[in-house]
């Protein structure tokens, strides 16, 4: 790991003018070296140190943001949530009112890696970590999304890789939780550097290669994501996330789906189904939406639904294992969502 | 008794606003199985290298030294945390406590003995991490059952294949603790 200033910053505004560079810009070169003057954000520091340890980043300063206070509270705001990002994902997997009302979240940051990681790992910094992809993640491989020429993906081993969307570039959105928040509609509160704030749908912020290779989402540097807001949603609602692995303990999900269905007197007023693992973002099965909302669920309308969920999948040439994987995996989902 | 991190506390407020330390050498103290121990370390320094390196407290084992398989692991402010994954100058005054923490000249932690008895040691690598999350599984779930406590194990890798002996430890201390007077 590369030697590092560290920063204690006093308040939001003062480490987001501190901050030159996403850990995305500082990542993107034409050498296939990191850059080595750029002033990042730390929450957690999994991916940040798993990153440097790696020899893929090398920044020259780290700004802490767990040293300000405030940020790492789970707040009920309108029917709906406010989390903090430095919220860990035990806590969030912990927490009475998540656990209660969007079940689908809880149950997402309690899948996600292992218990001595969830306690360190923050939300903010689980949305925003860069991709597994092993070409992506290896320092002999200068894949485009580091600023190369090629992606290996295609042509190598894309077993865990994209089914939708990887048009230049195939990696899954790594973040477990992300998928459940696209689920509810979650919102993201921003100050920028010169103290702008603006709010951004999660699902928008998340972007595909087609509109940016080379980063994840729409994080500009200097901005600081200061919550992540989950709007109200119906009290009939029940959501649900499943996580399928190819073991059962800290591995990372072949396939996740989010479902949250707001049920009443037997009528599906409201669906949204996400998949995870599936494409560069969190994949909004607008097919299987719309098969679902206005109708009273039976085994029928699920199986239909589930195989419409799949509608325009496009598997590479060793991951079409996943298609029958995700269509269970719906199924599976909604069901639970009805007998939760 | 086990401290759980509050979800609202303000976390690693230990240093003065505006404070830029590194990228050579600062001083922190790290509050040590109950010492607050002062030593003198590079921002880039981990906590399981702090231990091993400077505090020579080489019971807690560094193997993948990227978060995957939990050798590492040890509490901060109660909470099972992998010491490879930490700054040190990030811990700030919450509590650490490795394996040689647990039974400190005194009989051995409930865990260790059952280990012994379960013969859940093999090479012994992965042993000082998986009691660590053992013990503090039973500081929270005094009573867990047979799945509650293969989550809690489910970071852990142990390349000599322990996994039901530690299970049947486990359970086994988890008993013992319940029919104690
Ligand atoms: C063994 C292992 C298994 C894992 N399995 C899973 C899994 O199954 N599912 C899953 O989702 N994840 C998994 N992870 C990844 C882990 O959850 C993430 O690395 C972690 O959540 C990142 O959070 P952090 O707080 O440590 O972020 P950091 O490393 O501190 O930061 C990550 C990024 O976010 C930026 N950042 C952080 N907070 C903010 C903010 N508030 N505003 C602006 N920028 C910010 C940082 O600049 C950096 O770019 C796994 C990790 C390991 C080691
Ligand atoms: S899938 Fe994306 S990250 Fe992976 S090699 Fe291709 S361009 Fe790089
Ligand atoms: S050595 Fe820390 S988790 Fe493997
Ligand atoms: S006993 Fe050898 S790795 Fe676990």
């Amino acid at each position: 790991m590369n030697r590092f200033e560290w920063m204690t910053p006093d308040g939001i505004a003062h480490a987001a003018r501190a901050a030159t560079a996403t850990v995305a810009t500082a990542m993107i070169s034409r050498s296939g070296l990191p850059a080595t003057d750029a002033a990042v954000l730390k929450a957690g520091g999994i991916d940040l140190l798993d990153l440097m340890k790696e020899g893929l980043l090398s920044p020259h300063r780290l700004i802490n943001l767990l040293s300000i206070p405030g940020l790492d509270r789970i707040e009920p705001q309108e029917g709906g949530l406010r989390i903090g990002p430095t919220v860990t994902l035990a806590q969030l997997a912990a927490h009475e009112a998540v656990r209660a009302r969007f079940r689908a979240l809880a149950d997402a940051a309690g899948a996600s890696a292992s218990p001595q990681i969830r306690h360190l790992a923050t939300l903010g910094g689980n949305l925003l970590q860069r991709p597994r992809c092993w070409y992506f993640r290896s320092r002999a491989h200068h894949c485009a999304r580091k600023g190369g020429d090629t992606c290996f993906a295609f042509a190598g081993e894309n077993q865990y890789h994209a089914i939708f969307d990887h048009r230049g570039c195939a990696i899954v959105h790594p973040s477990t939780c992300a998928t459940a928040l696209v689920a509810f509609g979650a919102v993201l509160e921003i100050t920028g550097p010169t103290g702008a704030r603006r709010a951004a749908s999660l699902e928008a912020f998340l972007r595909l290669p087609e509109t940016d290779l080379q980063r994840e989402n729409d994080l500009l540097p200097g901005e600081i994501v200061t919550a992540i807001r989950i709007p109200a949603h119906p009290l009939t609602t029940r959501s649900i996330h499943l996580k399928q692995g190819e073991i059962d303990s800290f591995d990372w999900p072949i396939a996740e789906v989010a479902v949250a269905l707001d049920l009443a007197d037997g009528i599906c007023r409201r669906a949204s189904v996400v998949l995870g693992a599936a494409a560069p973002a969190p994949h909004r099965a607008a097919q299987a939406e719309a098969a679902l909302s206005g109708r009273a669920i039976d085994e029928a309308l699920l199986r239909t639904a589930a195989r419409a969920a799949l509608e325009g999948a496009a598997p590479l040439s060793r991951n079409a294992y996943k298609l029958p994987i995700f269509e269970a995996l719906v199924r599976r989902a909604i069901r639970a969502a009805i007998e939760a | 008794m086990l401290k759980k991190i509050p979800p609202d506390s303000p976390r690693c407020a230990h240093r003065p606003a505006h404070d830029i330390v590194g990228p050579g050498a600062a001083p922190i103290t790290l509050v040590v199985n109950g010492i607050a121990r002062a030593l003198s370390i590079v921002p880039a320094t981990t906590l399981a290298e702090a231990l091993r390196e400077q505090l020579a407290l080489t019971g807690t084992k560094v193997a993948c030294d990227r978060g995957a398989c939990s050798a590492c692991t040890v509490w901060l402010d109660g909470a099972p945390v992998c010491a490879c994954m930490v700054l040190a100058i990030d811990v700030g005054d919450r509590e650490v406590t490795t394996i040689e923490g647990l039974a400190q000249n005194g009989p051995l932690h409930p865990v260790q003995s059952a280990f012994i008895a379960h013969d859940a040691i093999q090479c012994g690598f992965c042993t000082p991490g998986l009691i660590m999350s053992c013990a503090a599984l039973l500081a929270h779930t005094p009573d867990p059952s047979e799945s509650q406590v293969r989550a809690a194990l489910g970071g852990h890798l142990c390349r000599c294949g322990t996994y039901p002996h530690v299970i049947a430890a486990v359970l086994d201390a988890s008993r013992r603790g319940r029919s104690r007077p």
